[in-house]
């Protein structure tokens, strides 16, 4: 019998599929007479469609229709819409330009649909994209941030002035003036996080079958849960029945976020098949991913830290232009306000912060929530700016930290962005991390490091982040004839491991063998609801609706048991899966009793079954944290930057599976690493042509390019829910970019560098070193 | 006008009838033998996800033309195993958590057990590393991978060895 205890780095059951190469992700899936689409793009960053001629495209082999963005509205199609309300300053709403699943008379940046091109082959469907004929009449683009809102910039929107899409506050602003007008010290710091493409390895696909009979669609997408989708699809775009929607997501390979939305190919694919009577597929290329899934960050941020003579923080105050690019995606509006604010006063004890934030919009692809949305923005300000304050007040980096985290006795800790903190022992976290990387003995390293000629620097980020998601959660477990239990889950792995961990929580709350344990997730018919998978909520939040569901499968089960044995429910008790009569050896086993009630009831028989669903209301968020330092060298000839040692001290709560956790981490670090010296994503400010659109210009991380990461756990149990977990599939990317920046910019330090902008390229860092030695 | 090849494929030999001389091996896989476990992560040798090997070595089946590989030997994921005994690097990416979503986990096992034969990065991570950097994971998993490759490279010599000793017995 295998035991899959928690706290166990139990083996991943989801990993002998797919080595084996018997993973199932959408574009392995082939439906017969399958119809496969393409989507013609705009080449050009802003221009007005003059005329469209769709002739010699229908008239091409094999295609089967052409479709515009007048035959979606013939059809009574809706514009895609963005889920998040938004108040601006003012009381007024935020601007809510219209998205259409193809250009409406304007197209607003290099990639936006302009056609759908449907055909019996991708060949033939890719053909006729290129015998359609569009007239463009270019326009001005704007791509660069830092002047979209300039009074000369052209306007993405004809009737939104600025190209602001809001103006956005939070905190209380009078008193965090009031304590910057009392302060000793004013540290201020302009930082630009750098927009990022996701690049999952897996692109996004998905394949529509509509049936005339039940006039429901069956869509197959790589999604992080589908009822989402299925809710927007339904009421906003095609004003039907969200129940019409069947959205199946099978094997994803990797989301961190931009599989979260809905996009405009799963309207086009959907419409497209019920038009034509035949399922129709559609797969991105890498090129097609790069110009059209969402992307990430993509902020210019002021911050401001108040001190007082002491070395403690009074107050925070920032100040973020954050790009929305030229349309708004499901979330967008909520990543920098909601998401990212509310971490601001990160661990420590602000006694006032206030944000404004200005989403705008320019020639770019759209912008959405990516691993951590907004909380690394946020943490990335926080630690950067707090690294400058140590340094102009004279005070160890560390110790500047201790000094203003929120001790252990203050929690519950309510921040001043209105956050209720439920636990966390930071100054345990800080100093463990500290000691583990000898902080102390740094300058020693530093010293024998210059004789070598490289600038050696060391830098920490203490990191929080509060995990989010849908308010609730589901979950099903139903004992089948097989003798196996299954287990429906309303959340969706995208590789994290999910189905291993929920194995572990089942496992030892029925005590059934993990062998006998199935999860199953991604089909909206039979999960009726779902939360899906962001902001690092799966475990906390299913895990307590797998734990809501045990326990009524227990309940139900003594009940069960004592009409099965025939004793008093009172006297039933059970352990390691088994109900025994109290003081008897008169047993049995909780599948046996399951199978057996089930087949009792179906007979007509008045009998207690197991079978289980329940809704867990997640009332609390909870707030993983820790602490991230990096040793770096610098090569002050070339300005490359390598990272000589990591180290990962975690607060996730309790860790359910270690091995899991441990692999999130190293994926998360992986992917701040490369946003903080690899990733950057640039457009050409002429014609807002994105100029890192393959894999050859966009630098992602390679096995080559990451250090060796030490990961350690403290657990400071979250008070919140009963598993005692936080949440750990963000936490790698929120602290590890000001880490590895900080770490650079001591290294730097000592010749004049003060700031830098990620990525740390060569050339950056280079040029940072000519700039300051000129300086 | 089609142009027949054949390929030994996992073991099995095929006449392949092409209609189009331009279809990638990739292609030839995916999309007419239903191999959907290589996978097509770029289609411009940039990523990796489609490494097969193809008489042994390793190559991105997304750049090479079916019609150039007449006669080859192909290995794919499919292949990777005996029936159901998991190839030794198999075995290594579950001891070492060396995937995460899985994508670009049968390029990375194919890419592994190509460099695992040449022999070429011996025991030192720093090589597995720089050798195995053809293949990108965006899961971060490279951790895991290099700690599978160097682990999976142990066991086949010590299995190596055993036969061989017992060569020498017999
Ligand atoms: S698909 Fe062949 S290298 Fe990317
Ligand atoms: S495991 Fe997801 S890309 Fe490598």
């Amino acid at each position: 019998m295998t035991k899959f205890g928690l706290a166990q780095p139990v083996r991943r059951v989801e990993d002998p599929r797919l080595l084996k190469g018997s993973g199932r992700y959408t574009d392995d899936i082939n439906l017969p007479g399958m119809l496969y689409g393409h989507v013609l793009r705009s080449p050009h960053a802003a221009a007005r469609i003059v005329s469209m001629d769709t002739t010699a495209a229908a008239a091409t082999p094999g295609v089967k229709a052409v479709y515009t963005v007048a035959d979606l509205k013939a059809a009574g199609i809706g514009p895609l819409v963005c889920a998040i309300p938004l108040k601006n300053r003012d009381g007024s709403d935020r601007a809510n330009p219209p998205r259409m699943a193809l250009a409406d008379g304007a197209v607003r940046h290099v990639g936006d649909p302009v056609a759908f091109v449907v055909a019996e082959t991708p060949q033939a469907a890719r053909d006729g994209a290129e015998a359609v004929a569009v007239d463009y009449d270019l326009l001005p683009a704007n791509t660069d941030l830092a002047a979209a809102s300039d009074a000369d910039t052209p306007l993405v929107w004809p009737d939104i002035a600025r190209n602001i899409c809001f103006d956005w506050e939070i905190g209380d602003k009078a008193a965090t003036d009031a304590a910057f007008a009392e302060a000793a010290h004013v540290t201020r710091l302009q930082v630009i996080n750098n927009r990022i493409v996701v690049n999952s390895m897996e692109a996004r696909a998905c394949i529509a079958d509509y049936s005339g009979e039940s006039g429901r669609w069956t869509l197959y997408a790589n999604t992080q849960g589908g009822w989402v989708l299925k809710q927007l699809l339904g009421q906003a775009v095609f004003k039907v029945d969200p129940n019409k929607f069947r959205l199946i997501t099978p094997d994803v390979g990797g989301g961190f976020g931009m599989k979260l939305f809905l996009y405009p190919e799963h309207v086009l694919t959907c419409f497209a098949s019920r038009a034509l009577g035949a399922p129709v597929k559609w797969a991105s290329d890498r090129g097609e991913a790069f110009l059209s899934d969402t992307q990430g960050r993509d902020n210019i941020t002021l911050g401001e830290l108040a001190v007082d003579k002491d070395g403690r923080f009074l107050a925070l105050r920032s100040r973020n232009v954050a790009n929305m690019g030229a349309y708004l995606s499901t979330f967008a509006p909520f990543i920098p306000t909601g998401a990212g604010t509310g971490v601001l006063a990160s661990v420590y004890g602000f006694k006032a912060v206030y944000a404004n934030v200005i989403g705008v919009f320019t020639n770019t692809v759209p912008v959405d929530a990516y691993r951590g949305a907004g909380r690394p923005e946020a943490n990335y300000l926080v630690e950067r700016l707090i690294d400058a304050a140590a340094v102009e007040l004279g005070i160890d980096r560390a110790e500047i930290r201790r000094r203003n985290m929120v001790p252990p006795s203050a929690m519950p800790h309510k921040t001043p962005v209105g956050k209720l903190y439920d636990s966390g022992d930071f100054v345990t976290v800080l100093d463990a991390a500290l000691a583990k990387m000898d902080w102390a003995g740094f300058p020693a390293r530093r010293a024998e490091a210059a004789k070598r000629g490289k600038r050696r620097g060391i830098g920490l980020s203490y990191y929080l982040e509060a995990t989010g998601g849908a308010p609730s959660e589901r979950a099903e477990i139903r004992f089948a004839d097989d003798g196996f239990v299954d287990v429906f889950v309303g959340t969706q792995s995208t590789g994290q491991g999910h189905e291993t961990a929920y194995t572990q929580l089942v496992s030892v709350e029925l005590g059934v063998d993990g062998e006998k344990i199935r999860i199953f997730q991604g089909d909206t018919d039979t999960i009726p609801t779902g939360g899906g998978t962001g902001g690092a909520r799966s475990l906390y939040s299913e895990g307590q609706a797998i734990l809501a569901t045990t326990a009524v499968v227990l309940e139900r089960g003594k009940k069960a048991a004592s009409e099965a044995l025939e004793a008093a429910p009172a006297d039933i008790v059970f352990e390691d899966g088994v109900f025994t009569i109290v003081g008897t050896d008169r047993a049995i086993d909780i599948i046996g009793l399951a199978v057996a009630q089930r087949a009792r009831a179906a007979k007509g028989e008045d009998v207690t079954t197991l079978d289980a669903a329940e809704v867990a209301e997640i009332k609390a968020h909870t707030f993983p944290n820790g602490c991230h330092i990096a040793e770096v060298e610098v090569d002050p000839d070339t300005g490359t930057v390598d990272v000589v040692r990591y180290a990962v001290t975690d607060d996730v709560g309790r860790a359910i599976n270690p091995l899991v956790v441990r692999g999130q981490v190293h994926g998360g670090v992986a992917q701040g690493f490369g946003q903080a010296v690899l990733e950057r994503t640039a457009y050409d400010s002429g014609s807002g042509q994105l100029l890192t659109g393959s894999l050859m210009d966009y630098c992602l991380p390679r096995a080559y390019d990451l250090p060796d990461i030490e990961v350690d756990f403290i657990e400071v149990p979250c008070a919140s829910n009963p598993l005692g977990v936080k949440g750990a599939g963000e936490a790698g990317a929120v602290g590890s970019p000001p880490a590895v920046m900080n770490a650079i910019v001591d290294a730097l330090r000592p010749v004049g560098v003060t700031h830098l902008d990620m990525p740390a390229t060569p050339e950056s860092v280079w040029q940072a070193i000519s700039r300051a030695k000129a300086a | 006008m089609g142009l027949s090849i054949t390929l030994t494929i996992n073991g099995v030999p095929r006449s392949l009838m092409l209609d189009d001389p331009r279809v990638t091996l990739l292609d030839l896989l995916r999309e007419r033998l239903d191999l959907t476990g290589t996978k097509k992560g770029c289609d411009r040798g940039q990523c990796g996800a489609c490494t097969v090997l193809a008489d042994g070595r390793r190559i991105n089946a997304c750049l090479a033309l079916a019609v150039s590989l007449d006669g080859a030997d192909i290995l794919t994921i499919e292949g990777a195993a005996d029936g159901d005994t998991l190839h030794p690097v198999q075995v290594a990416f579950i001891a070492h958590d060396g995937l995460q979503c899985g994508f670009c986990t049968p390029g990375q096992i194919m890419s592994a057990i190509d460099l695992i034969r040449e022999g070429q990065a011996g025991d030192d991570p720093e090589r597995v590393r720089e050798a195995m950097s053809g293949n990108l994971c965006r899961c971060g998993a490279y951790a895991g991978i290099t700690a599978a490759v160097l682990d999976a490279q142990r066991r086949m010599r010590a299995d190596d060895d055993a036969a061989q000793q017992e060569k020498q017995a017999a």
